[in-house]
C-alpha cells in the first residue's frame, strides 16, 4: 500500500486548510501518499436543465480521462448537485474496483437543510464521503457494520452516524491489516 | 448474506441500467441488465434471478405483460416495477398482478436500497422457512425409528457411521420396514441436513415421467410442459436425493442415472444447458439387487456405484420385542393427532400382535393400531378391535383345514349361527355347511 498514491482533483474553490485536513485523513486511512491537484472543467457539459442538476455519470467519465502521473486512484472533488438518471441525487460515486471516483460537498452543508452553517461538520462529512468512494475503488462494497465508513448512506444523518474509518473487516479485505 | 441475491434490471435506457448496476453492485448484489422484456424473459428462462426490477414503459412488450409472463414462469418471483409519477395507476395494477412493490422514477437513493433489502429479507426468510420445515419434518420422522432389539440397534449404529460421509447408500428391506425413515435419519445426521432431502418413488412413475421428474424440463419440451420445471436432482443441490424402489427403473434410466452420478451434471428434458448439482444419493429397494445384476436386469456398474454402503432393515417379525414399544408409540401418535385421551392395549390383543407375522411390517402395524383406535371403545384396544379375522395370513392358522374351520366359525358367529344366512354368505348349500360344522366340531357359544 505504501507505493500507492491517491490523487484528489479539485474542481472549484476549496480552502487550503480544508484540503490539507482531507489529505491527512485520506493518507492516514489508506496508508498512502495523497496529492492534490486543481483542475478546471466545463460543468455546462454535464448540466441537465430539466433537473437543474449535473449528470454524475458524465462527470465521472470526464475525471476518468484525466491523467495524474503515478497516481493509482483519482477522486474528483466538487460542490455541485449531482444526479444519476434513476436517482433524485447522489453525493458521490466510484468505479467499483476501478481507478476513479467523484464526491460532492453540495448536499453536505447544514445550510441545505435550513440549519446554521457548521464548517467542521461539513469537513467531517466530506472526508467520510471521500474515504467511502475511495473504498469502492479498492473494491469494497457497502458494509453492514454500523459505524464503518463503507456503510451505505446518502443522507447527512446517515453520514453523521458513521465514523470516518473503515472497520477491521473492510481493512482486512484491502490488505490494510 | 451467505449467497448473493441476484437482481435483473430491465429498462430500455442504458444509463438507468448502468446506474442501477453500479448502485446494486456496491450494495453487494449480483446484477445483470436487459434492455427489453423479451430479452429479460429469455435470460430468466436460462438463469435464475431473485429479484426483477423492471420499468413499466418499454418499447415492445411492456412491463405489465412481462410481469404476467414472469409470474407464469415462476409465481414465487419477486418483481419490483419502476414507473413515472404519471403512471401510478398502472403501478397499482401491477401490484394487483403480483408485483412485490413499485418505485416512482427518479427515486431517492436509499429508497430503492431499502426496498430491495426488504425483498431480500423476504427471500431469505422464505428459504429459511422451507429449510426449517424440512428439518422439523425430518426430525419428526427420525423419532419414528423406535426399537430396542439388537437388529434395530445395529441398523442405528450403521446409520450413525454412514451419515457423516458422502457415500452412496442402498437400504434394503421388505416393504413397510421403514426404509425411507432410515434415509431421513441418514440425511438428518449428515452435514447436508440444512439442505433438502428430496424423495422420488421411482416405482410410481413411468420412464418418461421419471426422466422429467429427476432432470426437470424446459417449457415446451413435451406436450403439457407449460413451464420450466426444476428436476429433483436440481432441487437436491447441497442435500440428499432418496430414490425409492430403485430396482424398478428401466435400463435407459439406469444409464442416465449412472451418467449423472458420475458427472454430477445433467440437462433438463428439452434443455441444452448442463446443470451442476451437489447431491448425495440414497436408494432403497425391497428386491435383491445382486440377483437382478446376475440376471442382467440391473446394470452392474450402477449397482457398484450405488452400493458403497448397504443397510438392511429387518422385517418386523424378526424384531418382535419392538412391537410393544411401536404399539405404544403409535397409540400416542394417533391419540394425540385425533385429540383423544391415551388408550392402553389389552394384554390378549398385544399378545396377538406379537404372534402375528406382519407381512406388511411396520406400516401394517401402524395402520392396524390407527384403525383400532378409531373403531375401539375409546379406553382400551381389545382383541376384537384388531382386524385379524379377515386376514388369511394370520400366524395361528397354519393349514388349509385350520383356515377353513376358523373362517366358517367367524361367519357363523357373524350371522348368529343362522345356518341359511351363513350358507348363503359362504356360497355353499346348507348340507355342505352342516357337514363342515360336524367335521370341525364347531359349536355356538353358550
Amino acid at each position: 500500500m505504501n507505493q500507492k498514491i491517491i490523487a484528489l482533483i479539485t474542481f472549484g474553490f476549496f480552502g487550503k486548510e480544508f484540503l490539507d485536513a482531507i489529505s491527512i485523513s485520506v493518507s492516514n486511512e489508506f496508508q498512502c501518499s495523497v496529492i492534490i491537484k486543481e483542475s478546471r472543467i466545463d460543468f455546462g457539459d454535464f448540466y441537465d436543465s430539466g433537473r437543474r442538476q449535473y449528470n454524475a455519470n458524465k462527470f465521472l467519465m470526464a475525471v476518468d480521462t484525466m491523467i495524474v502521473p503515478d497516481s493509482t486512484k483519482v477522486i474528483g472533488l466538487c460542490s455541485i448537485d449531482l444526479f444519476i438518471p434513476i436517482m433524485t441525487f447522489i453525493i458521490g460515486q466510484a468505479q467499483l474496483g476501478g481507478k476513479t471516483g467523484i464526491a460532492s460537498m453540495y448536499r453536505l452543508g447544514n445550510e441545505q437543510y435550513g440549519l446554521k452553517p457548521n464548517d467542521a461538520l461539513l469537513l467531517e462529512r466530506f472526508i467520510k464521503e471521500i474515504i467511502h468512494e475511495i473504498g469502492h475503488t479498492f473494491g469494497l462494497i457497502h458494509c453492514f457494520v454500523p459505524n464503518c465508513v463503507m456503510r451505505s448512506g446518502s443522507y447527512v444523518d446517515d453520514i453523521d452516524q458513521k465514523d470516518r474509518q473503515l472497520c477491521s473487516n473492510c481493512r482486512t479485505k484491502i490488505g490494510l491489516e | 448474506m451467505d449467497k448473493k441475491i441476484s437482481i435483473l434490471v430491465v429498462d430500455d435506457e442504458e444509463s438507468v441500467r448502468d446506474s442501477l448496476n453500479i448502485w446494486f453492485t456496491e450494495d453487494g448484489y449480483r446484477v445483470a441488465g436487459a434492455e427489453n422484456a423479451s430479452k429479460a424473459l429469455a435470460i430468466l428462462e436460462s438463469d435464475h434471478f431473485d429479484i426483477v426490477l423492471a420499468d413499466i414503459k418499454m418499447p415492445g412488450m411492456d412491463g405489465l405483460e412481462m410481469l404476467r409472463r414472469i409470474k407464469a414462469l415462476n409465481k414465487e418471483s419477486i418483481v419490483i416495477v419502476m414507473t413515472a409519477f404519471a403512471t401510478v395507476d398502472t403501478a397499482v395494477k401491477a401490484l394487483k398482478d403480483g408485483a412485490f412493490d413499485y418505485v416512482t422514477k427518479p427515486f431517492d437513493p436509499d429508497d430503492l436500497s431499502h426496498l430491495v433489502r426488504n425483498a431480500s429479507k423476504q427471500i431469505s426468510l422464505s428459504h429459511e422457512n422451507e429449510t426449517l420445515k424440512r428439518r422439523v419434518d425430518s426430525l419428526e420422522n427420525v423419532e419414528d425409528l423406535i426399537g430396542k432389539s439388537e437388529s434395530i440397534k445395529k441398523v442405528l449404529r450403521e446409520v450413525e457411521s454412514v451419515a457423516p460421509t458422502n457415500s452412496s447408500v442402498i437400504i434394503t428391506g421388505e416393504s413397510g420396514t421403514g426404509k425411507e425413515l432410515i434415509a431421513r435419519a441418514i440425511h438428518t445426521n449428515s452435514l447436508r441436513k440444512f439442505y433438502p432431502l428430496v424423495s422420488v418413488h421411482c416405482g410410481a412413475l413411468t420412464e418418461s415421467l421419471l426422466e422429467s421428474e429427476l432432470f426437470g424440463h424446459e417449457k415446451g419440451a413435451f406436450t403439457g410442459a407449460m413451464f420450466n420445471r426444476k428436476g429433483r436432482f436440481e432441487m437436491a443441490d447441497g442435500g440428499t436425493i432418496f430414490l425409492d424402489e430403485i430396482a424398478t427403473i428401466s435400463t435407459k434410466m439406469q444409464i442416465e442415472l449412472l451418467r449423472v452420478l458420475e458427472s454430477k451434471t445433467f440437462m433438463r428434458v428439452g434443455g441444452n444447458k448442463e446443470i451442476a448439482s451437489d447431491f448425495r444419493v440414497i436408494c432403497a429397494t425391497n428386491r435383491d439387487l445382486k440377483s437382478l445384476v446376475e440376471k442382467g436386469t440391473f446394470r452392474e456398474d450402477l449397482y457398484y456405484r450405488l452400493n458403497v454402503m448397504n443397510i438392511h432393515v429387518p422385517p418386523l417379525r424378526e424384531r418382535q420385542d419392538d412391537i410393544p414399544l411401536l404399539v405404544d408409540y403409535f397409540i400416542r401418535k394417533y391419540c394425540t393427532s385425533m385429540n383423544r385421551p391415551l388408550l392402553t392395549i389389552d394384554p390378549p390383543a398385544l399378545k396377538r400382535l406379537m404372534e402375528y407375522q406382519w407381512p406388511g411390517n411396520i406400516r401394517e402395524l401402524e395402520n392396524m393400531v390407527e384403525r383400532a383406535i378409531v373403531v375401539g371403545n375409546g379406553k382400551k384396544i381389545l382383541l376384537k378391535d384388531l382386524p385379524f379375522g379377515k386376514d388369511i395370513l394370520d400366524s395361528s392358522v397354519e393349514s388349509l383345514d385350520d383356515f377353513e374351520k376358523t373362517f366358517i366359525l367367524q361367519i357363523l358367529n357373524k350371522y348368529s349361527w343362522n345356518i341359511s344366512r351363513t350358507a348363503q354368505a359362504l356360497k355353499v348349500d346348507r348340507v355342505t355347511l352342516y357337514n363342515k360344522i360336524r367335521k370341525y366340531g364347531l359349536k355356538a357359544k353358550a
